[in-house]
């Protein structure tokens, strides 16, 4: 704990640990200063100049975000001065960004609007500056659309990109009047070295990234009455939907979720979780054999740890930064991709639909999906098995467009076939929740056990800690996994993509020991997603990994190998784990990319 | 001229291959390429193990830092406040005249790129010019003519410093 | 009543002795505190512009622990109007070498840094020739200290203390958020001094004569000589030391051309004095000098009655816009704005009242901007303005 200093704050006294910035004092004692460039997530650019405040005995205005508390100073953050400066900041910046707000898919969203509308700026004195540049939109990425008109240069997306994913698609080039935000030689985002994974859209505070939507052309589906819509949920979804609608983040909204769908006008409303159950199951058994092979059969080309596959913002990292351990990878394809080849063909088989008018859509807290969806291979069932892919966020925008009032929703519950899931199939939506899914199921696989953890709750995979560790003993195995036993199960967590990347060169350094390893593109896993309301900060993660274990804690199954319709398929359509069908329909392989 | 895989590694083994070594890099491949492709800079970035990005973030700051082919000489005309008083204008035209080329232009041989640039710090003899590190003072329409021709012909005046 | 002095001219940093090695082996045989006592007794400022007791700088660093510290020499000269630093750095290296050194005796550091600007990339070899001469000099008397050349790559903004690091560093050239200042947190995050060519020289001075002598020159708040780079509408252009506290109509009288509308004083992130205020105002840092003082890098560009002031406010505002870092917003929308809008008021498309607003801006750019780059246009534009205005108009 560092020294108590004592400031004030527009005369009200505040006690905060030396090293405290004004802002977070001034907020300690409800007092709000704007800020545009300040993330939570994010290290301290003080670059917009938006929370300048009066420090009292200095000349100049001070930036409240990157200004530590001195002891004794005398802050004002509400004088003539202050105001004045902050609006002709905000006139500045809108005179280098494109407001055509009317037309702008942020439009009610932009940090630089509310601002503009706080300090109504009513006059559009300043010169506009775009029409002197030769701004291109980039929309070559499935993920992603780029429109410098509407950057304000704040370097948040930078920041986002080198610290909390180390990826770098992202830079500020240039300097001064033609300083701007851009990729290596500017080529299109599609082109370089980005995962797609979006943080940079959660976190850009305007219109300037955004994920491309596919909100018309899921409609025309829906209307379309010679088509079939089906559509999947993914785990994050639930839980972050709510802030989209007027609910606190942390609010679970599962039931109200598969209602709006109904009323949306799918044909049918079915879960990711059910495949998220199905990739235990596979992937699960995946590690056994591994182990089997390597630890009873002394196979040398057997590869650990062995990686999860779930995420595709991961996959196009491993595929661009690490090529080389492609091999490393669980051959598993994601659950949304398990989901659509299987819904063109186990679903329509049994529900007895041409799987050529069927039309596959997911709701996913991701951008990185789309490209996933897009990727060639991706083609298994003989069709596109997933055509489109919307965010939390577009999903929100199309319950809103058809009027629904989300609040007043009655509970409603998935389909079947595909729409039963298992608290092990919800935790995907977690850090560490694959990770945990999948020792519930395989301790009890090899041991006839449960794992020794009380309420199933393998608290230390669980958390926001970037990395995390667990060690599993395996004692008295079933008869067929004898070669188990006293085998120490050694299991790691990395989410955040620069976790990754530490995790991956300790990998590459030979000082990974680990069995198996669970990696998420994004912090806090999938409910931190890039496709995810906006703001995501430390504290929302928090609140919606909180909702996703109630989630998990209130169902009636919590291992994915319990799941009813897991059980079924097995039984009527796929035979085994790791039989021909899975092989040919849930798994799939990886392509190195450079550069 | 060193293929540039092997200038990279020989510059990173006499600067160092940290982030710090990065502008003395960029520098030499300059110095040798006149400008930083897209080659190059994967190499740097490869070379002292950095996102490359970051490798053309930098060095799109850095004016003398070029990112497109440049001819192998670079005229730089200084274009502030007392060049611009003393017929920088001028001067821009007897060369454009001379070269056939317009500001961030490049002569059809390569030979020529011709660039203005912020103060030189020869203020007290403006207008001044650079022709890649050789600074030219007090210029006239005709002694451009007269220090292009050399460079034409490939036999240089020297600048400022040789005195 | 003016306090007007006479120009008095002084010899002191070019006056090359060939002594460095005597004046090196003499303060090394003293204690920092002593040599830290003796630059703050002659009152010395910094010469590049933002005028900081340098004895102060020094102590500040030499009384924190840290396995590394560094001194930088400061040669990243681009302030238009400037070019005194270049001229000591081909003349009397072993002055600023020396000074280097003793400065790292003082503070604790080994190494030492000269950043040298791109567009002098014709010093460096005579440059390293001499470090080699004094590093083998340093050698000999069995004193540590390394000192490189770092050569920049174009980019004025690399002139602030901070960017220059950055830079240094491999970065791009933009200016860090302050505190923490370099004394605490400079390259690489360590101590760091990072001084002008001409304040080091103005050191080796003090160091060799005393802090008396350095002191009895100029006048109050406003000690010693300093070197002015005089260019633009005058008969003898070049560079000239000087004590400060002189008056600028006694300064116009010698550089002038009998027509001197207005100088710029500090370049063009300085101050433009026009005829009317001459006599009133006195060459120094801010003080108790009779009029406005001006703190000064030493550019001195004289205009006459044939230049229009628009033009040159142009040409300023030109370069800032290309010289802003471009990362915070007052300064790199700001000067674009403030570039636009005079040209928009000159054609008449925006209203002579539009300049009024501009002002405004300035001011705010002065109050918000992150460095003495964006907090600094504000003075040239609102000199100009203020005193021009009519100029800008039609």
């Amino acid at each position: 704990m560092g020294k108590k200093i004592k400031i004030t704050v527009n005369g009200q006294p505040v006690e905060v640990e030396k090293g405290t910035s004004v802002l977070d004092a001034a907020n300690q004692i409800g007092v709000i200063i704007p800020t545009l460039c300040y993330h939570k997530d994010l290290c301290v650019a003080g670059n917009c100049r938006v929370c300048v405040v009066e420090v009292v005995g200095q000349k100049r205005l001070a930036p409240a975000c990157a200004t530590p508390c001195e002891d004794g100073m005398d802050i004002l953050t509400n004088t003539h001065k202050v105001r004045n400066s902050r609006k002709h900041i905000i006139e500045l910046l809108l005179s280098e960004h494109n407001a055509e707000c009317t037309s702008c898919y942020k439009n009610g969203n932009c940090e630089l609007q509310l601002l503009a509308s706080e300090y109504k700026i009513m006059s559009h004195d300043f010169i506009h500056l775009v029409p002197f540049r030769n701004y291109t939109i980039d929309d070559f990425s499935p993920s992603i659309i780029k429109d410098d008109s509407k950057c304000i240069r704040c370097q948040r997306c930078v920041r986002t990109c080198a610290e909390l994913q180390s990826v770098n698609a992202l830079t500020m080039a240039h300097k001064g009047e033609y300083a701007m935000i851009t990729t290596f030689f500017e080529k299109s985002m599609n082109d370089v070295i980005c995962t797609n994974c979006g943080q940079c859209v959660n976190h850009c505070p305007t219109g300037a990234l955004v994920e491309k939507n596919y909100i018309e052309e899921v409609w025309s589906a829906i209307s379309d009455k010679d088509k079939y819509v089906v559509i999947q949920t993914a785990p994050a979804v639930r839980v972050g939907l709510g802030e989209e609608l007027g609910f606190d983040p942390g609010s679970r909204s599962t039931g109200k979720m598969v209602a709006a769908l109904k009323r949306l006008g799918f044909d049918s409303v079915m879960d990711t979780d059910f495949t998220a159950d199905l990739t235990i199951m596979e992937e699960g058994t995946e590690l056994l054999t591994r182990l089997k092979k390597a630890l009873a059969e002394n196979d040398k080309t057997i590869k650990f740890p062995m990686a999860t596959s779930c995420s595709p913002g991961w996959i196009k990292f491993i595929e661009h930064l690490y090529p080389e351990f492609l091999d490393h990878l669980s051959t598993c394809k994601s659950p949304q991709q398990m989901f659509g080849a299987l819904v063109k063909t186990y679903y329509a088989k049994a529900r007895k639909l041409d799987p050529a008018k069927i039309v596959s859509v997911s709701v996913m807290p991701c951008t990185a999906k789309k490209f996933e969806a897009a990727r060639p291979e991706m083609h298994d069932s003989g069709y596109r098995d997933v055509d489109y892919v919307l965010t939390t966020r577009e999903l929100a925008i199309m319950i809103k467009q058809a009027g629904i009032d989300f609040k007043k929703l009655e509970d409603s519950h998935f389909d079947r076939l595909m729409g039963e899931s298992t608290g092990a199939g919800v935790i995907f939506g977690a850090t560490g929740g694959v990770m945990e899914a999948a020792l519930r199921t395989a301790y009890e696989l090899v041991t006839g056990r449960e794992v020794p953890f009380e309420n199933l709750a393998i608290t230390p995979v669980r958390g926001m800690e970037g990395i995390r560790e667990a060690k599993i003993k395996i004692e008295k195995p079933l008869k067929e996994w004898a070669f188990l036993d006293g085998v120490e199960l050694k299991c790691a967590v990395a989410h955040g993509l620069t976790n990754a990347k530490y995790m991956m060169d300790k990998v590459r350094a030979g000082k990974a020991d680990y069995h198996f390893i669970e990696f998420m593109a994004c912090p806090g896993g999938c409910l931190g997603g890039g496709g995810q309301p906006i703001p995501t900060n430390p504290e929302i993660r928090q609140r919606r990994a909180e909702a996703i274990y109630a989630e998990d804690a209130s169902m009636p199954f919590r291992k994915s190998h319990e799941n009813p319709e897991i059980i079924k398929i097995y039984k009527d359509f796929l035979g085994h784990p790791l039989s021909e069908v899975s092989h040919h329909l849930l798994h799939t392989k990886y392509t190195a990319r450079r550069m | 001229m060193k293929p540039i895989t092997e200038l990279v590694k020989d510059l990173a083994d006499r600067h160092g291959r940290e982030r710090h070594s990065l502008l003395p890099i960029l520098q030499g491949v300059v110095e040798q390429e006149k400008y930083l492709s897209e080659f190059s800079m994967l190499q740097i970035a490869r070379e002292l193990n950095m996102p490359v990005t970051e490798v053309y973030g930098t060095a799109t700051f850095y004016s003398f830092l070029e990112c497109k082919k440049m001819g192998k000489y670079i005229i730089r005309v200084c274009k502030t406040i007392t060049c611009s008083m003393k017929g920088q204008k001028q001067i821009l035209l007897a060369i454009e005249d001379m070269l056939k080329i317009k500001v961030g232009e490049t002569t059809q041989d390569g030979k020529f790129t011709l660039l203005e640039t912020n103060c030189l710090g020869f203020c007290h003899k403006a207008p001044a010019m650079l022709i890649n590190n050789e600074v030219y003072t007090e210029l006239t329409p005709e002694k451009i003519r007269e220090i292009l021709t050399s460079y034409l012909n490939d036999k240089i005046i020297g600048g400022e410093h040789v005195n | 009543m003016s306090t007007s002095h006479i120009l008095k001219r002084a010899d002191f940093i070019f006056k090359n002795e060939n002594d460095w090695e005597e004046v090196l082996t003499k303060s090394l045989a003293r204690t920092p505190n002593e040599l830290i006592n003796e630059l703050i007794s002659s009152e010395l400022k910094g010469r590049g512009g933002a005028g900081f007791p340098t004895g102060l700088k020094w102590k500040l660093t030499s009384e924190l622990k840290s396995d590394e510290k560094y001194v930088i020499c400061n040669a990243d000269e681009g302030e238009p109007g400037t070019f005194k630093d270049r001229e000591i750095l081909s003349r009397v290296p072993f002055k600023v070498l020396t000074s280097i050194a003793i400065c790292g005796y003082v503070i604790g550091a080994k190494q030492g840094f000269i950043y040298l600007r791109g567009e002098y990339f014709f010093l460096q070899q005579e440059l390293k020739k001499a470090i080699s001469e004094f590093e083998f000099f340093c050698k000999e008397i069995k004193f540590d200290f390394k000192i490189n050349i770092f050569m920049g790559s174009g980019a004025y903004i690399c002139g602030e203390e901070t960017a220059l690091f950055e830079s240094m560093e491999g970065k791009r050239g933009e200016p860090r958020n302050k505190p923490p200042y370099p004394t605490a947190y400079g390259y690489m995050g360590k101590p760091t001094v990072i001084n002008n060519v001409e304040t080091l020289s103005h050191t080796y001075t003090i160091f060799k004569y005393g802090s008396k002598r350095f002191y009895d020159l100029g006048v109050q708040f406003s000690r010693g000589t300093k070197l002015f780079s005089v260019s633009g509408d005058t008969p003898k252009p070049g560079i000239y030391e000087l004590e400060l506290g002189m008056s600028l109509t006694d300064f116009v009288e010698e550089f002038g051309d009998d027509d001197t509308k207005a100088v710029q004083v500090g370049g063009a992130a300085g101050f433009l004095v026009p005829r009317k205020k001459f006599a009133e105002t006195s060459i120094g840092y801010e003080g108790k000098l009779v009029g406005i003082s001006l703190p000064t890098g030493g550019s001195m560009m004289l205009f006459n009655s044939s230049r229009s002031m628009f033009n040159v406010l142009d040409n300023y505002l030109n370069f800032f816009a290309e010289e802003s870092c471009g990362q915070c917003t007052p300064c790199r929308v700001g000067c674009q704005q403030l570039l636009k809008g005079i040209k928009a008021v000159k054609r008449g498309e925006k209203p002579a009242s539009y300049l009024d607003k501009l002002m405004s801006l300035a001011e705010t750019m002065q109050l918000t901007a992150k460095c003495g780059l964006g907090q600094s246009v504000a003075n040239s534009f609102s000199s100009i303005v203020e005193n021009f205005r009519e100029e800008m108009i039609y």
